[in-house]
C-alpha cells in the first residue's frame, strides 16, 4: 500500500494544484450548461463523481485483463453502463431535476474527465489509488462547478438553492438581478476569472509565452 | 421547405452546440490554436454529425423507442434504457468505418482529416447532437437538417475562435490569464455575439 503522503496528494492534488477543468482542460464539455442553479449543479456533481469513482475502480480491477487494442471500447462500455444506472436512478427518484438536466446526464459518458482518468490513471494503478484519484478529480470538478453556480444563482436571480437571499425589485425588494449571469456565456467569464485567481496564487501554473 | 430552413438557421446560430450548450468544449479549446487545423476538425465534425444523427434516428425509431419493435413481433418491448450504450456504439463504429473508407478511397482527404477522426468519438458535440435529436422527437428529414446544421454551427464557432486566438498571440495579457483563461473569456464574448441572433425568427 502506498504511503499516506502519496495518498493525500492523489486525493487533494486535483482540487487546486492540478484541477481537471482549470489546468487540464478536461470535462468542460457538458458541465457549464447546468450551472445556472445550484441545486441542479450539485446533483450533476454527485452524478459525475459517482460515475468517475466507480469507473476508475472497476477499470483498475480488470486492468490486467484488457487487451490494449480494444481498451477504449471496454472503457466506454463500463462508463456507459454506469451512466445508464445514474440516469435511471434520477428518473426514478428526482424526476424534475432529471428533466432539467435533460441530455447532460447522458453526456457524462463523453465527459473527458471520466475517459481521461480511466486512460491515464486507472489503467496503471491499483484499485485503492484509483478510487482516491476518482474522488479527488470529482471534487476538483465540483469545486469549479459549484463556484460558477454560486455566482450565477446569487447574482443572476438573487437566490441560493432556490431560497431567496436578496429580494428582487420585481417582487418589491431592492436587488436588480444581473441578467447577463443567467445567460450561458457568463459561465465562460466566471471560469476565466477563476483561472486567473487560481494562477495568481499559484504562479507555477502560468503558461509560458508562445 | 421553410420549416427546414428555419431549423437549419436555428441549429447554426441560435442553438449553437458549442456556444450555447457548451458541447465539444474539450476539443474546442484544445484544437483551436491554428485556423487551418480548426477548419479541418470542423469539417470532420460536420461529416460525422451529418451521418450519425440520421442513422441514430433510424435506429431509435425502429429499434429503441417503446413499441417500435412490433415489426419483429415484440410490440411490448421498450429498449429505451439502452439508448446511451447504443448511440455511443453507433458513433464509435461510424467513425471507425469512415476512417477506413477515407483511407481506401480518398487518401488525400484522409491525410487532412485522419488525425481528427479518433478525437471525434469522444467529442460531446456528436453525442449531444444525437441526444437532442431524440429529446426533440425529430423525424428522419429533420434529423438530417439538424445534424448538418449543428455541425456547421460548431465548425463556424471553432474557426472564429481560432482566428481570434491567432491574433491574441500579439497581445499583452496579464500572466494569470495567458493561455486558457483568456481563451475562456474570448469564447464567452463570441457566445454573446451569437446570442444576438436569438431575436431572429424565420
Amino acid at each position: 500500500m502506498a504511503s499516506a503522503k502519496e495518498m493525500k496528494s492523489v486525493l487533494f492534488g486535483p482540487i487546486l494544484a492540478n484541477n481537471p477543468i482549470a489546468l487540464q482542460i478536461l470535462g468542460v464539455c457538458s458541465a457549464l450548461a447546468v450551472t445556472s442553479k445550484l441545486e441542479n449543479t450539485l446533483v450533476m456533481c454527485i452524478a459525475l463523481t459517482f460515475v468517475l469513482v466507480l469507473s476508475n475502480v472497476s477499470i483498475s480491477i480488470i486492468r490486467n485483463h484488457i487487451p490494449s487494442s480494444v481498451r477504449i471500447i471496454v472503457q466506454m462500455t463500463i462508463i456507459a453502463s454506469l451512466v445508464i444506472v445514474v440516469d435511471q436512478l434520477l428518473q426514478a427518484y428526482a424526476y424534475n431535476i432529471a428533466q432539467e438536466l435533460s441530455v447532460f446526464v447522458g453526456l457524462i459518458i463523453t465527459n473527458c474527465i471520466v475517459m481521461g482518468r480511466a486512460e491515464a490513471f486507472a489503467m496503471k494503478e491499483k484499485p485503492g489509488m484509483a478510487l482516491l484519484d476518482g474522488l479527488g478529480n470529482g471534487l476538483g470538478y465540483s469545486v469549479v462547478l459549484l463556484t460558477v453556480a454560486f455566482f450565477r444563482e446569487l447574482f443572476g436571480s438573487g437566490s441560493l438553492f432556490g431560497l431567496q437571499i436578496m429580494p428582487l425589485v420585481t417582487e418589491g425588494g431592492w436587488y436588480t438581478p444581473v441578467g447577463l449571469l443567467v445567460l450561458p456565456p457568463s459561465a465562460f467569464f466566471i471560469i476565466g476569472g477563476f483561472i486567473w485567481v487560481l494562477r495568481t496564487f499559484r504562479p507555477e501554473q502560468v503558461e509560458a509565452k508562445e | 421547405m421553410e420549416h427546414y430552413i428555419s431549423m437549419f438557421v436555428r441549429a447554426v446560430f441560435i442553438e449553437n452546440l458549442a456556444l450555447s450548450f457548451f458541447l465539444g468544449m474539450c476539443t474546442f479549446l484544445a484544437v483551436s490554436k491554428k485556423v487551418t487545423t480548426a477548419i479541418g476538425l470542423g469539417v470532420a465534425v460536420i461529416v460525422v454529425l451529418g451521418i450519425s444523427v440520421p442513422i441514430s434516428n433510424l435506429v431509435n425509431t425502429f429499434v429503441l423507442s417503446p413499441g417500435s419493435l412490433h415489426w419483429a413481433g415484440f410490440p411490448d418491448a421498450d429498449l429505451s434504457f439502452l439508448r446511451f450504450l447504443t448511440f455511443i456504439g453507433i458513433i464509435a463504429a461510424l467513425v471507425q468505418i469512415l476512417e477506413m473508407a477515407l483511407d481506401k478511397y480518398l487518401p488525400s482527404l484522409y491525410n487532412a482529416l485522419g488525425i481528427f477522426l479518433p478525437l471525434i468519438t469522444v467529442n460531446c458535440a456528436i453525442f449531444g447532437g444525437v441526444l437532442f435529436m431524440v429529446e426533440r422527437d425529430y423525424n428522419f428529414t429533420e434529423s438530417i437538417v439538424y445534424g448538418i446544421g449543428s455541425g456547421v454551427g460548431w465548425a463556424l464557432a471553432i474557426t472564429l475562435l481560432a482566428a481570434v486566438r491567432e491574433k491574441l498571440k500579439y497581445a499583452d495579457i496579464p500572466d494569470g490569464l495567458r493561455g486558457l483563461g483568456i481563451t475562456f473569456i474570448s469564447t464567452g464574448l463570441i457566445g454573446l455575439g451569437f446570442m444576438s441572433f436569438s431575436g431572429v425568427s424565420l
